[in-house]
């Protein structure tokens, strides 16, 4: 390739072209104004989302991301734009999303002069980012952008950020192309080691009562196919993390259901029944596993995992499988046994019984007066036949959806797991739908988190994105308040929400919507908002004080799972 | 049970780098007793020799954690046991009370330090050894008010046969070559 002479921010766009970006989220201002200026002759190659905040920006790249496989691209400007990008920065960070966030920054002989808009984003990024770099000379700009795609997306991936200075924006360079394929200090995965699959497969031929957890690995790692094949031959029943659901659809006949707090009767309780726990692609959050030294005590543990620093971190391995899941769930196919487990599968059919008989009848087809959430995330489950793209929130609703909306597809499952982002939901469910139109995208949200981003509207409204948002409206901060009750004495403390008509705010951004709260108008209004061509808003209007059962208490043992208060 | 820990970082020479390493004790509420950075044998490569008082498990982690930042190439852990170290500090002492007391030979001379500037102020002396060391020497200088002490971090050298940083770097040259 011959050298051309251009300038920082155009090579700066040239590098997103040849890195294949098809779209990007962001907001201008001064300090990044140079690159989007290079972006306005780029209008055909790539389209860029102008979002109402630069935490919109970032939700939706995140979105993006999730449902595509590919990383988010956020633009932000310096100082305050900069920061804006922080909370879906840690958010990315800790659910492994990859990112590569261009921000502005001041020119570089007004670095630490506290410049207007300046704001020091390289060291306030640096605990929440996979890697970031300021770039102060344009001749870096292929280089490290080179760098920052590689970095983002492959091992365990997440978000990298690259600060512009501005004058590296305005300067010229010889530029030229070369995508990254190594780093010295950095090795993404570890091939992995036969004798480990040895002693795992040893493992998983004796036991009697193995368990395998599905993480977000198996998505990001395309295990899919692989892992449905392990349990199949196995006969290994199948739980899935938070993040790892859709990997594997909803009515596999070995999928037993939810991990952790909020998860299904069975698996957490039978998590400390299992001989053997096969963990793939997962990092044992404390929602998962409850009090740890109470934690699968008579099993022992495989763990299949790219970054080290996971192993060993929270429970202790007795074999650990380094490396890509798909690469190792392939290789242990082929040294383990057929099985069935016919004994250990009714332990969990028993569970599923009386989780069924105490929770699930009451939450999907209630008989008492007011709407439950789980009636109406199972009406649009139903009538999106399982293959929509759930979005959600953070909160009660967030974990009904997540308990109850049916997947037939892998990566439709877009939400924010490990930081617990309220806000997230309208954003990413932007994203989501730029990164799969041709699918129907649904988003349910709370009240609370609803308006914590609703200014998106905006966005959904101006780029006539068809997002059905859902919002599932008690009028309080309902997980808080369901703590409150069972912990705190019913001392309901500043949980309960004074709101607005959000149907008339909608319809101020352009997006029509209605509000539903009798139990006969449900069905008829879930299909006017998934027949309507466009973005929609729907308020169901639910019962005001109910709780998400089972629970998994704080400090408690997964095996000590409530059914009911 | 807590005890002292030599971690041994081997990085690239990257703005920032050391902010994230001293991040990963940070977050876990760890403190750094003492820090020093400086070029390793190996030209571009830079070696942080830090001293914590850890849990064997907690040390195990932070080097993970380490690890896992991207301009770290390797980190290792060694108690204090499998490795020799020393800390160099300089003491700086008015030379009027010297001067009337006649026990300064025998000061420098037991403690194994040397005399680094004498002026017709002051004494410039400097000792290296173990923490312990440069601190007796220091409680014994104070007896004529030492005016400056400054103690520098550890550096620390393996007593293992095995140089394990050449041979990751055989291996890690390995797999990069492999990946052309």
């Amino acid at each position: 390739m011959t050298a051309k002479k251009v300038t920082g921010s155009q090579a700066l766009i040239l590098s997103l072209m040849e890195e294949g970006v098809d779209t990007i989220f962001g907001y201008p201002g001064g300090a990044i104004m140079p690159v989007y200026d290079a972006l306005y002759d780029f209008d055909k190659e790539v389209k860029h989302i102008l979002t109402r905040h630069e935490q919109g920006a970032i939700h939706g790249a995140q979105g993006y991301a999730r449902v595509t496989g590919k990383p988010g691209i956020v633009f932000a400007t310096s100082g305050p734009g900069a920061t804006n990008l922080m909370t879906g920065i840690a958010d990315a960070m800790i659910d492994s999303t990859p990112l590569v966030c261009i921000t502005g920054q001041v020119a570089e002989p007004l670095l630490g002069t506290d410049a207007f808009q300046e704001s020091d984003i390289v060291g306030m990024s640096i605990p929440v980012t996979k890697w970031n770099y300021q770039i102060t000379t344009s001749e870096e700009i292929p280089k490290v952008i080179a760098q920052a795609f590689y970095i983002a997306t492959t091992g365990r991936p997440g978000p990298v950020l690259i600060d512009v200075t501005k004058d590296a924006q305005f300067g010229e360079l010889e530029y030229e192309y070369e995508k990254c394929k190594k780093i010295r200090s950095y090795v993404p995965e570890t091939s992995i080691d036969p004798h480990q699959i040895k002693a795992a497969a040893d493992l998983i031929n004796e036991a009697k009562k193995p368990l395998l957890f599905v993480g977000q690995g198996i998505i990001i790692s395309h295990a899919e196919e692989e892992v449905k094949t392990f349990i199949e031959k196995t006969g290994i029943p199948a739980a899935w993390t938070l993040l790892g659901l859709s990997a594997l659809p909803t009515d596999h006949p070995l999928n037993v259901g939810m991990l952790g707090m909020h998860g299904n009767y069975g698996p957490n309780k039978l998590t400390n029944e299992a001989d053997l726990i096969i963990a793939v692609g997962m990092r044992f959050d404390d929602r998962v596993t409850g009090k740890v030294s109470e934690y699968a005590k008579k099993a022992k543990i495989i763990h299949i995992e790219i970054d080290p620093a996971e192993i060993d971190k929270i429970v202790k391995t007795d074999v650990a499988v380094l490396g890509d899941a798909k690469k190792a769930l392939k290789m242990l196919i082929d040294n383990v046994n057929p099985n069935n487990h016919e004994n250990w599968h009714n332990e969990f059919k028993k569970c599923d019984a009386i989780e069924n008989e105490k929770v699930i009848q009451k939450d999907l087809y209630p008989t008492k007066p007011g709407l439950t959430m789980g009636e109406a995330v199972r009406i649009v489950s139903e009538k999106t036949n399982n293959e929509a793209v759930l979005v959600t929130d953070v909160g009660q609703h967030q974990m009904i959806a997540q308990r109850y909306f049916g997947f037939k597809k892998s990566r439709s499952n877009v939400t924010s797991g490990g930081l617990g982002t309220m806000g997230f939901c309208l954003p990413a469910a932007m994203g989501a739908q730029l990164g799969a139109p041709d699918r129907t995208v649904v988003g349910i949200v709370g009240d609370g988190g609803f308006q914590m981003t609703v200014q998106e509207l905006g966005t959904i409204a101006q780029n006539n994105l068809p997002v059905k948002i859902m919002l599932l409206n008690n009028n309080f901060l309902g997980m808080v308040r369901q703590w409150q009750q069972l912990f705190f004495e019913k001392r309901y403390s500043f949980t309960e929400l004074h709101n607005p008509d959000f149907i008339t705010i909608g319809k101020g951004f352009g997006i029509p919507g209605h509000t539903v709260d009798k139990r006969e108008d449900l069905d008829a209004s879930i299909k006017k908002m998934l027949d309507h061509d466009g973005p929609y808003l729907l308020e169901v209007k639910i019962e005001k004080e109910d709780n998400v059962f089972p629970m998994v208490p704080t400090g408690a043992s997964v095996s000590d799972v409530i059914l009911e208060p | 049970m807590r005890k002292e820990y030599i971690l041994t970082v081997y990085s690239e020479n990257h703005i920032g780098l050391l902010t994230r390493i001293t991040n990963v004790f940070t977050r876990r509420k760890t403190n750094i007793d003492s820090l020093t950075v400086s070029e390793s044998a190996l030209q571009g490569i830079y070696k942080f020799t830090i001293v914590i008082h850890c849990t064997d498990a907690m040390a195990v982690k932070l080097v993970s954690q380490i690890e896992k930042q991207i301009d770290v190439l390797k980190a290792f852990y060694h108690t204090n046991a499998e490795m020799i170290f020393q800390e160099i500090a300089l003491y700086k002492v008015p030379i009027e009370p010297i001067y009337e007391s006649d026990t300064i030979e025998t000061i420098v001379r037991k403690a194994g330090a040397r005399i680094l500037e004498i002026t017709k102020d002051y004494v410039v002396i400097e000792k290296t050894g173990h923490k312990e060391d440069t601190q007796a020497l220091f409680e014994e200088l104070n007896q004529f008010k030492v005016m400056q002490f400054i103690r520098s971090g550890r550096v620390a050298i393996t007593r293992d046969p095995i140089e394990r940083l050449s041979e990751f770097l055989k291996e890690r040259d390995a797999f990069l070559t492999s990946l052309d």
